[in-house]
């Protein structure tokens, strides 16, 4: 009788497969590893946009918001992406049929997100060292929480969009989120130095909330509590509508 | 045909009436019902297929095949009746059923950016005992495109591509979903002699097709599927061996394929030459310019009659076959009806 792989190798083996098919694709490496670098060094070595650093170095200010950019541009606009194409293309039913399954299609995604995100972080941490970062020691592992809590709420967003909208609508929807939430969704900057309400409406998104996650992680080397909530409750609100909207076909 | 000439040929529920028989049918579907939207898209469909044997599912667009497949394959649960794919149940029991079935999807379902072997070999990761990557890619041809991103494949190579993946498991039951649409001949003999490979080796083998050449070939047994029911059943030679067609047991055809315009009466009368049979026994018919059917109690010595005829009257046929009084497609046309849909 014909028998499955352990779950673990089937699970890595996905993990493997999603991690390269993003780090090949041409689009996404722009979304996921050029976009945060550039903004990384537009912001720390120019001076188009007038920052409020607070007492800080730019490069202090800027990094954990560009990191929080990261994961996003990776748990969700990344993710939604794929997973709305795989969607249309079947390859979601196909996978589905294989011992791997459809908890093991998730599992896998969720470790190529990590995957991804940790080039990111390779990245960009090594680019802003050189350019004069000096993040506190023992703050990484707050960083650390902070980047898991929001890649669950935005890969429960993900997941969401990609199993509902149409593969276009979902490669819209998801580059607009992309660009609006970093614009005034409270991730690059402090959502205090968005301009009138928005400043009390973005610490209430999960960019905002991860955003000011990873400022306090690296910054003060505690993650407000505040965050913390708001990322949990993102996760589970947007985890619950994904598993009950999500269609397959 | 009406219908209820159609319905004489379905399974006999004959197993049915004894549920505790042990069943040897690999797929058994009893009552499929499923709607979209409250449409029912299968009503009630019944399908039989057994190890060692390949079972097509024969219908035109839009007559339930996919859906009754997809519930096969637990893609989708049924709203009523049983499907039983090795005697489990292929939503409640997917787990212990995934590593013994292999599908191949309609559209394909293959992730483009990554390049064809590399996808196989993903696949292949899944099962503790897969066949040999390298000797699958030889068989279906892959290696000449083996590094070129599915997305650049051509429709035949996404298919063979595709079908690997779906057998590359060992598995003892396999879905093909339209396996040899877009290919071309030499990709087609690749899968259909993987097909019958996979049959002598004991797997089941469902698949649908509205391909009649791919039918009559392949299938050991066919299930005309149209409006979500089967409407007939039964082996290639069955269903074209004239039952059904009004015409007594035994009754077979002659078919010549030669010029338009023979005199259709000398034909009739040609079997029965110098033979105690009266030429009544027989009729003869041209359905389409140069294609005549004749039937009647076809022997030796009738077709050696027919085709000294066509020798005295000068004509070279392209082709005398006996046979059923009709080919596949016709009885599927009549079956389901020649309008477009």
């Amino acid at each position: 009788m014909s028998a499955a792989a352990p779950v673990a190798r089937r699970v890595a083996a996905q993990a493997s497969f999603e991690t390269r098919a993003i780090l090949r694709n041409g689009e996404q490496l722009l979304v996921t590893l050029v976009l945060p670098v550039l903004v990384l060094v537009a912001l720390v070595r120019t001076s188009f946009i007038d920052l409020d650093t607070g007492g800080l170095s730019r490069i202090d200010l800027v990094t954990p918001g560009v990191l929080a950019l990261a994961v996003m541009s990776t748990a969700f606009t990344s993710q939604a992406i794929a997973t709305a194409f795989d969607r249309r293309n079947g390859v979601l039913r196909l996978l589905a049929t294989t011992p791997l399954g459809r908890s093991g299609l998730l599992a896998g995604k969720i470790l190529g997100v990590l995957a991804v995100e940790v080039v990111q972080v390779v990245a960009i941490a090594g680019v802003a060292l050189a350019l004069g970062w000096r993040p506190e020691g023992g703050a990484l592992g707050a960083a650390l929480g902070a980047g898991l809590l929001g890649t669950a709420a935005f890969t429960a967003l993900a997941l969401l969009l990609a199993g509902i909208l149409r593969a276009e609508g979902v490669l819209a929807v998801a580059n607009l989120v992309l660009v609006l939430l970093t614009v005034g969704g409270g991730v690059l900057l402090p959502a205090r130095q968005l301009a009138g309400p928005l400043a009390h409406v973005a610490v209430l998104l999960p960019s905002g909330a991860l955003g000011e996650a990873m400022r306090g992680a690296l910054l003060d080397g505690t993650v407000p509590a505040f965050s913390v909530v708001v990322l949990l409750a993102w996760t589970a609100a947007l985890g619950a509508g994904a598993a009950r909207l999500f269609r397959w076909h | 045909m009406p219908l209820s000439d159609a319905t004489a040929l379905e399974p006999a529920p004959a197993d049915a009436a004894s549920p505790a028989a042990p069943d040897d049918a690999a797929v058994r579907v009893r009552g499929l019902v499923k709607r979209y939207d409250g449409r029912a898209v299968v009503d009630g469909l019944e399908l039989a297929a057994r190890p060692g044997a390949v079972t097509a599912v024969l219908g035109p667009n839009g007559a339930g095949k996919t859906t009754t497949i997809e519930c096969c394959e637990g893609l989708r649960s049924p709203d009523a009746g049983t499907v039983r794919v090795l005697g489990l149940d292929p939503v409640a029991d997917a787990r212990r059923l995934r590593p013994r079935v292999g599908v191949m999807l309609q559209d394909g379902g293959l992730p483009t950016g990554v390049r064809a072997l590399e996808l196989l070999r993903h696949v292949s990761a899944m099962y503790a005992a897969p066949r040999p990557v390298d000797e699958l890619a030889e068989r279906l041809g892959l290696h000449a495109f083996a590094r070129t991103t599915v997305r650049r494949l051509s429709g035949g190579q996404r298919q063979r591509v595709a079908l690997a993946a779906a057998v590359v498991g060992r598995p003892e039951v396999v879905f093909l979903d339209e396996p040899s649409a877009g290919m071309d001949p030499q990709s087609r003999r690749a899968v259909w002699d993987l097909v019958r490979e996979l049959r002598a080796d004991g797997v089941a083998i469902v698949l649908t097709t509205h391909l009649m050449d791919e039918a009559a070939d392949l299938a050991d047994h066919v299930h005309v599927v149209d409006h979500g029911r089967v409407i007939a059943s039964g082996t290639v030679r069955e269903l074209t061996d004239g039952v059904g067609s009004g015409h007594p047991a035994g009754t077979r055809t002659v078919r010549v394929e030669a010029t338009p315009g023979l005199d259709l009466d000398g034909l009739r009368a040609a079997p029965a030459t110098g033979r105690d049979t009266r030429d009544t026994a027989w009729t003869a018919a041209e359905p389409e310019p140069g294609v005549y059917l004749l039937t009647g109690p076809v022997d030796a010595a009738a077709l050696a009659a027919v085709t000294a005829w066509l020798a005295e009257h000068g004509v070279l046929a392209r082709s005398v076959t006996t046979g059923g009084a009709r080919t596949l497609e016709d009885v599927f046309l009549d079956l389901t009806g020649r309008n477009l849909r």
